[in-house]
């Protein structure tokens, strides 16, 4: 080794450990901050030291990404609303996915001729990965921004198809590897990436999509592992893996928040195998209520707990949730939030939106921290959440949602609930809690509510 | 060079299980700040991006230039985003409840 490569040895060892760390400072949120700064100090580490490796010859095309590269990061990140966050993680899954993909294409152009099998089957899984990461990620971002339809789009035979495909992508990798030199398998292989990405993620609701961007985390983590193997780049191997662990375990804790396995998510087409007759059903009576009178029924409550779903973050309404939350603390009302783990459209969507809308985070409360407190508890809000607080999850045994730890709201003394409409939703699953007797159904724009609400607390005295 | 991938494979093993270690101590809480925080250190596939864009090989180049783009948009954004997350991130001022279940859980008191 020249003095050169052990000097970018030792740099990808000690950026390696600050990564580590970056991490370990995320337990909690006053050393999170602290921790982000090491990581960044360890990628500049990484990239600097990169600048000096043997292979690089010219810096034309390196500047020119860098800087183009990091000018729409900081535009993206400086613009992008909070409540928009699972699109933007979302597209940035798409971009890992495409530089790893690419990188691996031009390797195996660059040392076609002279491939070892082993290299030739870790940039196999590197462009494989890293295309169906790039399409599964838009087909995500697509269901999230409503470009395309959130509902499963399936069709007689799908599973067969994906398996065949698979199949297909099994054979073509182990050909592959014993006979590196035959391009065309090699971009049918991407090919097969691309195709997959997007066929893999059409069947799956828009209300699973917390599992599809934790499982893409999780490939565009392996994707940049499989780049490590393919170059011999432990870095690479050590940031990969932790990507890779953390979306996997994200992704088995939201299935787990859902009582369903991966092969339920992934080919299970939630919602549409509920019959059309128990959908329906017959026009049950609800208790249609108005502001004023959930604003009687808050002016007598000591005890309030907010639970927030993904209406809350379809209509804005953080910052409203907080103004009423407020309001209610002048008035000497005990408030909580209740933050089921897959409320909204991506892990952690829900504790993000309320802290952007200053609400102090030792105010959330997780699903098994507060769930005995409802039965103590006057009155519940429910912001445009819906599954989380279906009873039927506990009872019905014919619900498909039934099993998912949900909250028990329906124990405390009134529910009020703000919803757009009594439409069950594009999941189909009807609930039974707003036909109870100590719910009020208060509908209409949530955001809109709530501050008529914030109104009615002010004028109306005691 | 099979010892070099079997040396590879151990520190792939042992980093998978540093990680779920790590990764299982974060609260719920800041299950997005993690996400947007690990894709922004596996931009460091900008590493790999950078020899690609710096070679003097024409294809990989170009596709390399790409690379070092959408990398480097993970990496800056990844870190920016993640920052501003976390200075939302605060307690309530005025002297809070000390033992709440949160803040137990958040001391990482469970996995």
């Amino acid at each position: 080794m020249t003095p050169t490569a052990v000097l970018l040895s030792l740099c990808y060892v000690v950026a390696s450990a600050l990564f580590i760390l970056c991490l370990r400072g995320l337990s909690g949120p006053e050393s999170a901050r602290r921790g982000l700064v090491l990581g960044e100090v360890g990628m500049l580490i990484a990239v600097v030291g990169t600048l000096l490796h043997k292979d690089i010859v010219r810096y034309d095309w390196i500047l020119g990404g860098l800087v183009l590269g990091s000018g729409i990061g900081v535009g993206i990140s400086a613009w992008i609303p909070m409540t928009k966050m699972p699109e933007r993680i979302a597209m940035s899954h798409a971009f890992g996915g495409l530089a790893s993909a690419l990188v691996g294409v031009a390797e195996y152009n660059r040392q076609l001729g002279h491939l070892s099998h082993f290299e030739m089957g870790a940039l196999g899984f590197e462009v494989f990965l890293g295309f169906l990461t790039f399409t599964a990620s838009w087909m995500a971002f697509g269901k999230l921004q409503g470009v395309i339809t959130g509902a499963p789009i399936t069709y007689k035979g799908q599973n067969f198809v994906n398996l065949l495909m698979f199949i297909g992508v099994l054979v073509a990798l182990v050909y592959l590897i014993i006979w590196p030199e035959n391009p065309a398998v090699f971009y049918a292989l991407c090919g097969a990436g691309l195709i997959i990405g997007i066929t893999g993620v059409l069947p799956i609701g828009g209300a699973d999509m917390p599992v599809v961007i934790s499982l893409n985390n999780s490939y565009a983590g392996l994707a940049a592992c499989a780049t490590g193997f393919a170059l011999g780049s432990q870095i690479l191997i050590i940031s990969g893996a932790l990507d890779g662990a953390s979306g996997f375990l994200l992704s088995l804790l939201m299935s787990k928040a859902m009582n369903r396995s991966f092969a339920n998510i992934l080919f299970g087409a939630f919602g549409t195998d509920i019959a059309p007759t128990q959908q329906m059903g017959t026009a049950k009576a609800y208790n249609e209520a108005t502001v004023e009178d959930a604003g009687a029924v808050l002016k007598a409550s000591q005890s309030v707990i907010f639970v927030p779903g993904y209406g809350m973050a379809v209509s804005q309404a953080q910052h409203a949730v907080r103004d009423l939350a407020a309001s209610l603390e002048r008035r000497g009302v005990d408030v909580k939030y209740a933050i089921h783990p897959v409320a909204g459209r991506m892990p952690g969507h829900m504790n993000v939106l309320l802290a952007e809308a200053n609400v102090p985070y030792d105010k959330l409360f997780d699903l098994d921290d507060i769930n005995d407190d409802f039965a103590r508890t006057d009155a519940v809000i429910i912001v445009g959440a819906n599954d989380v607080v279906n009873p039927a999850a506990k009872k019905d045994p014919a619900s498909p949602i039934y099993g998912m730890p949900v909250f028990n709201v329906e124990q405390s003394r009134s529910v009020i609930v703000l919803k757009r409409s009594m439409n069950p939703g594009f999941s189909g699953v009807e609930n039974e809690l707003f036909f109870q007797p100590n719910t009020m159904m208060v509908l209409g724009d949530a955001k809109k509510t709530l501050l008529s609400m914030i109104n009615e607390l002010k004028d109306g005295g005691h | 060079m099979t010892a070099e991938w079997v040396f590879n494979l151990y520190v792939f093993v042992l980093a998978t299980f540093v990680g779920y270690q790590v990764i299982s101590r974060v609260p719920p809480l800041l299950h997005t700040p993690l996400m947007s925080g690990t894709n922004a250190i596996s931009g460091i596939s900008l590493v790999a991006s950078l020899i690609a864009a710096g070679s003097d090989h024409r294809l990989s180049q170009i596709l390399g230039f790409i690379a070092v783009t959408c990398a480097s948009i993970n990496v800056v954004g990844g870190f920016l985003i993640t920052d501003r997350m976390l200075r939302m991130f605060h307690k309530k001022k005025p002297a809070p409840l000390a033992a709440t279940p949160a803040a137990k859980s958040l001391a990482g008191a469970k996995p």
